[in-house]
């Protein structure tokens, strides 16, 4: 089969444009960590594309000996790490209930969970309900409200629905208790979808900042992307107790924000390898099956 | 040896349970009781963090004092509903809202499946792989970050401007333009999703059965017609489903990146029903009037979720529920 020479210059084309995505995508990234190594004044100048201007390792020293952001990010590893730990144990155990036929109201219960996904309380009386329940300025208000990502649930739900019923049968001749199949059987058998909503999970509170934002007024509990908002909104506290060095600046320097962006995306370019293989896995499965 | 006899008699309703389903009792309760206990985490989860607050929706009827009750003190009718009827201010955010929530639809929708059929005339696998691993990758960054990235790229001294400034001389100081506004959001959001959004175009891609190509050549069809008459209705399925979908969630539009976005120069455009409540909420603690407003975005939210699934089911046979 011979191809048309429109189809061959359709495919260098192609190839040029495919290109040019590949690198409108990847230079924001390049961008801010040419900044992060460049000076001020050339950043200001409008000199730092992709290339460091001024290189200097001295940023990276003074947000890196900041203790401010130190305490910030130590908080978003607490956050994320209990977050996650709390919404595997609860998404497991109502995923794997709801997989199984002999629920009764199976039906009732998976639609009382479907519904939260299209109606919500809304800003405001989920605000009360935190202020209520005298969650605000606690890590609670961080890790408890979105313990259960119904999405998730769902995820998990087909993939236990999926797994051979004559495992469970076998294991429950043998006398083996709802609990005793669920850990010695199925949780072992499951470590894919494990893996997968750990780190849908984990990225998800990594990068969150808004309950932060909301719900907590101490600077020493916040996390690293509202200590990274609040850099980049140029916020000079004002909300809070104890003033910080950065804080003391009324226009942040872009060269600050460029190391505090690079280094709060870091965890996840590093887990981005694996990440993307379970994601691409994860949202397959949801959407065959909803 | 009792137990199980017991257990088989259970593996038996078991396998009945497809046909004749099991009622809800005590007694069912009590049997199989681990399996039930499993639930009452999450129910109560749900009930607390989930059911609570849509019922907290009342104090849209009712006058709310900060520290009492959650469900509010005193009824007050359609007050809160009127004032915002009669709020020209928020009308110009409900327009601002239909306005960004169109044009993310008009331009991120079609992005991803122009960008699957692109990736889908690649020969080299290794280059295909290299462009999808570097399109997924903003999808994983949080929403502060992106709005860094575009603040600092937008900025007077940013990338954006130098290109900018050597071909037109001047600068353009696109955050503080409300014109530009728009353009900004739907183009951030089209850098972080493109990528992604595509991976399901990609499967149903994969799935087109091969054979239909080579009859198509043989039958003398270029590249440009298999695409037009093959490829394209093979992954119309999923286009409708996705285009339905996306329009159940009109009224959402990116809160949180506005809110991180827009500032008082570009009010004009950016400010959206979402952050207006939340101005109107938190910053001026109108709880109540907040909620009304809240809550009629809900509800049309919702009234555009259960048509986009109706239309769906009747069009495409295929729906959420």
């Amino acid at each position: 089969m011979k191809e048309s020479t429109s189809y061959k210059v359709f495919k260098v084309l192609n190839v040029i444009i495919l290109l040019l995505i590949v690198y409108i995508t990847l230079f924001p990234f390049l961008n801010v960590v040419a900044q992060s190594f460049s000076g001020e004044a050339q950043i200001n100048a409008g000199k730092v594309n992709l290339i460091p201007q001024g290189f200097n390792l001295e940023t990276y020293e003074t947000v890196l000996t900041d203790k401010t952001f130190w305490n910030s990010y130590k908080n978003t590893v607490v956050y994320t790490v209990v977050a996650t730990a709390i919404s595997m144990v609860m998404t497991t155990m109502f995923a794997y209930a709801l997989s199984k036929k002999r629920l009764a109201g199976r039906k009732f219960f998976t639609t009382f969970a479907v519904f939260t996904m299209f109606f919500n309380g809304g800003l405001i009386p989920n605000y009360i309900l935190i202020q209520s329940l005298g969650f605000a300025n606690t890590m609670w208000a961080i890790v408890v409200p979105g313990a259960i990502s119904v999405f998730n649930m769902l995820i998990m739900k087909s993939f236990f629905e999926n797994m051979p019923e004559e495992l469970e049968e076998a294991a429950s001749i043998d006398g083996s208790s709802t609990y005793g199949t669920l850990f010695r059987i199925i949780l072992p058998l499951s470590k894919p979808i494990l893996a997968t909503m750990v780190l849908f999970y984990a990225v998800a509170n990594w990068n969150s900042w808004f309950s932060a934002f909301l719900y907590l007024d101490k600077k020493d509990l916040f996390p690293v992307t509202l200590y990274l908002r609040n850099l980049i909104k140029g916020a000079t506290g004002g909300l809070s107790t104890g003033a910080t060095s950065a804080d003391n600046l009324t226009q942040i320097a872009a060269n600050i924000k460029s190391v505090t962006m690079v280094l709060t995306v870091l965890p996840i370019i590093m887990v981005y390898p694996f990440i993307q293989k379970y994601f691409v896995t994860g949202i397959m499965l949801g959407s065959v099956k909803q | 040896m009792e137990q199980v006899v017991d257990t088989q008699a259970q593996g038996a309703a078991v396998a009945s349970d497809t046909k004749t389903k099991n009622k809800l009792s005590l007694k069912v309760i009590k049997k199989d009781w681990q399996l039930y206990s499993l639930l009452v985490l999450p129910m109560v989860y749900l009930i607390i963090f989930k059911y609570v607050p849509m019922a907290g929706n009342i104090i849209a009827f009712r006058k709310f004092i900060p520290g009492g009750s959650i469900f509010g003190e005193e009824w007050v009718g359609l007050h809160y509903i009127q004032m915002f009827i009669m709020d020209a201010a928020f009308w110009h955010v409900f327009k601002n809202t239909l306005l960004i929530s169109t044009y993310t639809l008009l331009f991120c929708f079609p992005a991803p499946i122009i960008f699957a059929l692109l990736l889908n005339e690649l020969t080299s696998k290794r280059f295909k792989k290299f462009v999808q691993t570097a399109s997924y990758l903003p999808h994983f960054l949080s929403v502060v970050i992106v709005s860094g990235m575009v603040l600092q790229l937008t900025a007077g001294n940013g990338a954006i401007n130098s290109i900018v400034h050597y071909l037109t001389g001047e600068k353009i100081f696109f955050i503080q333009e409300a014109s530009w506004f728009r353009s900004i959001y739907v183009g951030s959001e089209m850098w972080q999703g493109m990528g992604w959004g595509a991976i399901l175009y990609l499967a149903a891609l994969t799935n087109i059965d091969q054979s239909l190509y080579e009859a198509a050549k043989i039958d003398g069809a270029n590249r440009w017609k298999q695409t037009i008459h093959i490829t394209i209705p093979g992954i119309l399925p999923t286009i409708i489903t996705l285009l339905i979908l996306n329009i159940g969630q009109l009224m959402a539009v990116g809160f949180e990146k506005i809110l991180l976005l827009y500032n008082p120069l570009n009010y004009d455009t950016s400010d959206v029903i979402s952050t207006y409540l939340y101005r109107i909420g938190l910053e001026s603690s109108n709880f109540s009037y907040a909620t009304a407003i809240g809550l009629f975005e809900a509800l049309i939210g919702l009234t555009l979720v259960f048509s986009a699934n109706y239309l769906s089911r009747k069009l495409t046979n295929n729906s959420l529920w």
